[in-house]
């Protein structure tokens, strides 16, 4: 379980966080939207340890967070910067699994099946800068998925994909959530994609100092299927009231 | 692709055109004008052929005076090398990682690489005396500065987001020097080896023309200039061309393998 307590966050005196607090219960997979600078990533970054936290409590099962807390993987929003261009994709993936206590042979055995579940079977052994920026991000989605996280951050995961590859990934992303039961906070700026996706979305106003204006649970009936969800009226509801709360 | 190789040859062959058509003008007029400060090169070629690689096969054509000159002075050079190589990438990678430890030492390393490193010489003949003890030493406290300094800046401009990266991944200390800082410094670290290496061919000769040298290719130079022979002062000065674009080519080489084509 993931807890925010009246959390603040800021650069120097840039105040970017004010007063946010929110629970994220196991298993659950929640969204994050907000306009752009109202400080998405920073709150990743803090969930993940990487920023001290300011004001309040962070808390991941209970522990207060200091330092990456265990099980965590994160996609970050530059994904393309966050691979190692000197290693081939294939150790790229491989890379978390060495706190694993796996053997050279396993870990390059595992690393290549979740490069297959993400749609890049064959790309182990080239480049990660041989690849097009898609192929990279969902080289990047590999690496996150490959030490089974119980607690799964994504900023922006599918933003450079074409249509197709996206709402893939997005089936995948639902798919791996389902079969795993990792607790994920999934940000994005595009809310179809977050009522999609989402068991819940938090909306967070402009900054500096943004807050949760929004909190809304998505109760969508049925399996989520690409054409069938979208066109439910539950979904064009829910669309519509996130919208009108990252407008205000 | 086909396009680039043809392009480089056309370049390699403009290269080695130019140095040709320089050493048939500077034959042409030695020829014309001769001159025993100037011999013309085929008599420095001729010269340098007899003294150095007119050897028996099974010495790898090389002469005598090949073995006792060029051999000691290469050791020499290579040890120094290798020690500042190691020291200042060690040290550096140290420095780097560490933003206190950097800015203490900062002033006093370019304090260090300021100085020019033959003014370092007699410094270390007081200390250590004539001898192949005092030449390495000299090479290596004026070749490790490049790499040491330029380690330093490699390791610390590292993308932060990659440091970030390693930290979500868990990565243990030698880990991250393995697969992040040294790969990520490696450019800096190879343009700091490549001036160490020149530092260090200059420092090998310096340091044996100073008394006390028996051997080498700096002793060569100034036993052949106390003889007045000029024929193979020449010949050491094109040996001495020779081996630093050698040495030179072949740490490029190594560079472009290690680093590969990719954008770092
Ligand atoms: N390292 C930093 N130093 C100083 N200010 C920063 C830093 N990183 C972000 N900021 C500021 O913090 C605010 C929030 O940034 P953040 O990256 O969290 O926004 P975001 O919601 O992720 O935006 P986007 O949707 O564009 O990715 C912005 O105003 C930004 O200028
Ligand atoms: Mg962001």
């Amino acid at each position: 379980m993931l807890r925010l307590d009246s959390l603040g966050q800021g650069y120097g005196d840039h105040p970017v966080l004010h007063d946010i607090t929110l629970t994220v219960p196991d298993g659950q997979l929640l969204c994050v939207v907000g306009p752009s600078g109202c400080g998405k990533s920073t709150l990743l970054r803090t969930v993940a340890g990487l920023l001290p936290v300011r004001e309040g409590t962070v808390s991941v099962d209970g522990a207060p967070v200091s330092g990456v807390p265990d099980r965590l993987a994160v996609v970050f929003q530059d994904y393309g910067r966050s691979l190692y261009p000197w290693l081939p994709v294939r150790e790229n993936v491989a890379l978390p699994l060495r706190r694993r206590g796996l053997g050279r042979a396993e870990r390059r055995e595992q690393a290549e099946l979740m490069l297959e579940r993400v749609g890049l079977r064959g790309a182990g052994r080239r480049y990660p800068w041989q690849l097009s920026g898609g192929m990279q991000q969902r080289v990047a989605i590999a690496r996150a998925l490959v030490c089974r996280p119980s607690l799964l951050l994504m900023d922006e995961p599918f933003g450079s994909l074409d249509a197709q590859t996206r709402e893939d990934l997005e089936d995948l992303l639902l798919e791996v959530h389902e079969s795993e039961g990792a607790t994920i906070v999934f940000v994005t700026h595009d809310i179809d994609e977050s009522v999609y996706v989402g068991d819940r979305v938090v909306v967070l106003s402009a900054g500096p100092g943004s807050r949760v204006v929004l909190d809304l649970p998505v109760g969508l009936p049925g399996k989520r299927d690409q054409i069938a969800t979208r066109g439910l009226p539950e979904f064009v509801a829910l669309r519509a009231e996130i919208g009108r709360a990252v407008r205000s | 692709m086909k396009r680039g190789r043809a392009a480089a040859s056309r370049g390699a062959l403009l290269r080695w055109t130019v140095l040709a058509t320089a050493i048939a003008a500077w034959q042409l007029t030695t020829r014309t004008h001769p001159s025993v400060y100037f011999p013309p090169p085929t008599d420095i070629a001729r010269h340098t052929h007899t003294l150095w690689f007119s050897g028996p096969p099974t010495h790898a054509f090389l002469t005598p005076a090949a073995t006792e000159n060029i051999l000691p002075s290469l050791a020499r050079m290579t040890t120094g090398f290798v020690i500042a190589a190691i020291a200042g990438i060690a040290l550096g990678t140290a420095l780097g990682r560490s933003r206190r430890a950097h800015a203490l030492c900062n002033p006093v390393l370019q304090f260090a690489r300021a100085v020019p490193p033959p003014a370092l010489v007699p410094v270390f003949v007081v200390l250590l005396d004539f001898g192949t003890r005092m030449q390495v030493a000299s090479i290596v406290f004026s070749a490790v500065w490049p790499v040491l300094i330029n380690t330093a800046d490699g390791v610390r401009n590292t993308d932060p987001l990659r440091v970030d990266v390693a930290a979500v991944l868990r990565l243990n200390r030698t880990e991250r020097l393995r697969f992040l800082f040294l790969p990520s410094a490696l450019p800096r670290i190879f343009a700091g080896l490549r001036l160490s290496l020149s530092l260090c061919l200059v420092l090998m000769v310096f340091s044996e023309l100073l008394p006390g040298t028996a051997n080498g290719i700096g002793f060569t130079l100034t036993d052949a200039q106390s003889r007045s022979d000029l024929l193979t002062v020449w010949a050491a000065l094109v040996l001495l061309g020779a081996l630093g674009y050698v040495l030179n080519t072949v740490l490029l080489a190594v560079e472009k393998r290690l680093l590969g084509r990719g954008d770092r």
